[in-house]
């Protein structure tokens, strides 16, 4: 690995499973290219169904991409033997979607958190254990408790004081900070920001909590239908989204200024996303959104796929870029 | 704020609710002083939509698994609720069982862990369906696809046959929605129910349980740490810290005017800054670990505006006007 070589490097990456009982396939990724470039945080948003999971279990090791390349390091992982494959991802930890089910429940807390370390050789000191608890904002009592024994906003935090705990190169985080209250939520999204300029840590970071996206993220990529359909640099992307998808998207964003005046008025900015969402075994034709467009343009969005072309600030997948 | 004739009933505690918790304590088996509730009371209306929010590891899940009879075996509740006309011992699991997936259901927090991993998401709730008088068997599994679509899942038909590792963790989600809304319950317990959703998925199921509150008069307690989603859903809510509640009151008034520290600060946790943060205010310090809360006030060795007695006397949750009520020794003082 170069000092500029990205840590993560996605080239038309593709991945489908096959329907049981039928002759289709789920079209989960299609032709995804995404780079991390080292020491930055990568953020992955879209639709539920997207592929963003996919994505983080190619990424992980957990899951064979249908095609495409993967570079991890700047190595290219196809074809590699499993134990250098192994070897490469070693500096790479996930946080997964669902907490509770990622930690070991026959493991008391202390050892969910060292086993990055224990993988590494390294046993940590108790008090190194607890000192990464406390960054959470876990009291001490934690560390001798079960999964089972905690709420699920304390799982989460023990997945990020194990994830953090090796201090890798790439963490891989899935909805990372969904199940904590806002307090919690900044607690734990400033201690990754320490750990990214302490340790120069990469993230590549799905959220489907755009404020927390553009709290911590520099880019970030819009997928829907496996496919990006728009990608930016955070801020721009939320201020000024260029494709509808990523405009709904930013406009269902609940917020405390919602609450009822007492006048009956919908004072929602909300653009609501009408049709029946498309089935992933069977992509529209034209642009894969045509069918819930609240800005389609005509024939064209209906027969021909827009490609994923550079605006003012960005990339964006849509006829409609000017 | 003053009693208003326009001022919606829903906002104040309701005289007649659907549900009535009361002095909800819930703590270790073995050692039932180590309390992880401590003396909650709750109400919620028919057509009522109540959130329930505070700081993780409040209390807030297995209040709810209290009401349902499913705490783990760790624990032991203790304290009445009512449902309707009818009474229950929380402490009596057994007793609220006949109540669970007819009455009451519960959208659970863990998507990933609520589903039996060896059985087709829709052979799943067929069962539910089954157990609860639903549609003949012949019309079963088109109901199935139907209550799939309904909470917008792309391909009903194949979600319904798929087993839960196939299906993304939003999907997960939306079959348990699904589920507990198969039996049409009377009231819906729904715990962080759209955290695996993106925000537009998420509108559109809010306002499908919105719909039911509203058409259907079903009484919804909506756990969710997401303030601007309570806002837009919830007319009451209640604040908790440390296994009790802080403050309750009408949603708008709670949030626009918070009065307990605790509820103050969360408030002013929220990512709202457009621009772009160093880094993001939170509380400074952590909750007190349940079996060994300070004395007086629990939330006192965090709190900014904490005096000597703060430390030594206990406050209750008292009435301060306008139908909130607020467990702080100065929260009447702050005011003025
Ligand atoms: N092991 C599998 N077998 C079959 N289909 C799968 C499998 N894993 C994922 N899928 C399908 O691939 C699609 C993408 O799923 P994925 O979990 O990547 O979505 P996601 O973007 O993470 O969504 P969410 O935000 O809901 O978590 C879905 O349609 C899902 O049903
Ligand atoms: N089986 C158990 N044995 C011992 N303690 C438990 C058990 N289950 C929960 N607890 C403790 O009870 C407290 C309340 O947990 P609960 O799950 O109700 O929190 P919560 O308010 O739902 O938090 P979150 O927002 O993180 O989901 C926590 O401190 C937790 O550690
Ligand atoms: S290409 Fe057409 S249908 Fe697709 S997003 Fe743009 S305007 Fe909408
Ligand atoms: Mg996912
Ligand atoms: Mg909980």
């Amino acid at each position: 690995m170069t000092a500029t070589s990205p840590v993560l490097r996605a080239a038309n990456l593709s991945r489908s499973f096959r329907v049981r009982g039928t002759g289709q396939e789920v079209r989960a990724l299609r032709g995804v290219d995404l780079t991390v470039p080292a020491g930055s945080a990568v953020g992955l948003v879209g639709e539920s169904g997207s592929g963003k999971s996919t994505f983080a279990r190619i990424v992980a090791g957990l899951l064979q991409p249908s095609s495409g390349e993967l570079e991890l390091m700047g190595t290219g992982v196809a074809g590699l033997p499993e134990r250098r494959r192994r070897r490469l991802a070693a500096p790479i930890q996930m946080i997964f979607q669902n907490p509770r089910a990622s930690l070991n429940p026959r493991l008391p807390v202390h050892r969910c958190v060292a086993e990055p370390l224990l993988a590494q050789g390294v046993r940590p000191a108790r008090q190194e254990v607890l000192g990464l608890l406390d960054r959470v904002g876990l009291p001490a009592r934690v560390a001798d408790l079960h999964a089972h024994e905690l709420s699920g906003g304390q799982c989460q935090r023990v997945a990020i004081a194990r994830a953090v705990a090796g201090r890798p190169a790439l963490i891989v985080a899935d909805e990372p900070v969904s199940a904590l209250d806002v307090s919690v939520q900044a607690l734990v999204l400033n201690l990754l920001k320490d750990i990214q300029e302490e340790s120069g840590t990469s993230f590549l970071f799905i959220s489907h909590d755009l404020g927390v996206v553009r709290f911590f993220c520099d880019e970030v990529n819009v997928l829907y239908l496996g496919q990006i359909v728009e990608r930016g640099d955070a801020e721009s992307v939320f201020a000024d989204p260029r494709h509808p998808y990523t405009e709904a998207l930013a406009s269902a964003v609940p917020d405390v200024s919602d609450v009822p005046d007492g006048s009956g008025a919908d004072r929602s900015r909300r653009i609501v996303l009408n049709g029946e969402p498309p089935r992933p075994e069977q992509p529209p034709p034209g642009c894969a959104f045509h069918t819930r467009c609240h800005r389609r343009i005509g024939p064209i969005c209906d027969e021909t796929a827009p490609e994923l072309l550079p605006t003012a600030t960005g990339l964006t997948r849509c006829h409609l870029r000017a | 704020m003053t009693e208003t004739p326009t001022t919606p009933m829903t906002e104040t505690p309701p005289a007649d609710p659907l549900l009535a918790l009361d002095r909800v304590e819930i703590g270790l088996a073995a050692d039932p002083q180590v309390r992880a509730v401590d003396g909650l009371d709750l109400r919620v209306a028919p057509g009522e939509a109540v959130a329930l929010v505070g700081e993780s590891g409040s209390g807030k899940s297995v209040t709810a698994y209290a009401a349902l009879g499913l705490l783990a075996p760790a624990l032991r509740a203790s304290g009445t609720l009512r449902l309707g006309a009818s009474s229950y011992d929380l402490g009596d699991p057994g007793a609220l069982r006949p109540l669970r997936g007819g009455e009451i259901s519960m959208i659970f927090q863990d998507p990933g862990t609520s589903l039996n991993p060896v059985m087709t998401v829709g052979r799943q709730l067929e069962d539910v369906l089954r157990r609860h008088g639903g549609p003949p068997r012949r019309e079963r599994w088109r109901r199935v696809v139907d209550l799939l679509a309904e909470v917008g899942v792309a391909a009903p038909d194949r979600v319904a046959r798929a087993y839960p590792f196939e299906l993304s963790g939003g999907m997960r989600q939306r079959v348990l929605i699904a589920m507990a809304l198969s039996c049409e319950p009377r009231l819906l317990i729904a715990d962080e129910p759209t955290t695996a959703l993106d925000t537009t998925v998420q509108a559109q199921i809010m306002d499908l349980l919105m719909t039911l509150v509203r058409d259907r008069g079903m009484a919804m307690l909506f756990i969710s740490h997401d303030l601007g989603l309570v806002a837009g859903s919830c007319r009451r809510m209640y604040v908790m810290y440390a296994g009790r509640v802080v403050e309750s009151g009408p949603v708008a008034d709670v949030l626009r005017r918070p009065r307990h520290p605790y509820t103050k600060a969360l408030v002013g946790c929220r990512p709202t800054a457009d621009r772009r943060l160093a880094r993001l205010p939170s509380i400074p310090g952590t909750v007190p670990p349940i079996g060994s809360m300070p004395s007086g006030c629990r939330f006192a060795p965090r709190c900014p505006i904490a005096v000597e007695q703060c430390r030594t006397a206990d406050p209750e949750l008292r009435a301060v006007g306008g139908n909130v009520s607020v467990a702080c020794l100065r929260a009447s003082e702050e005011e003025s």
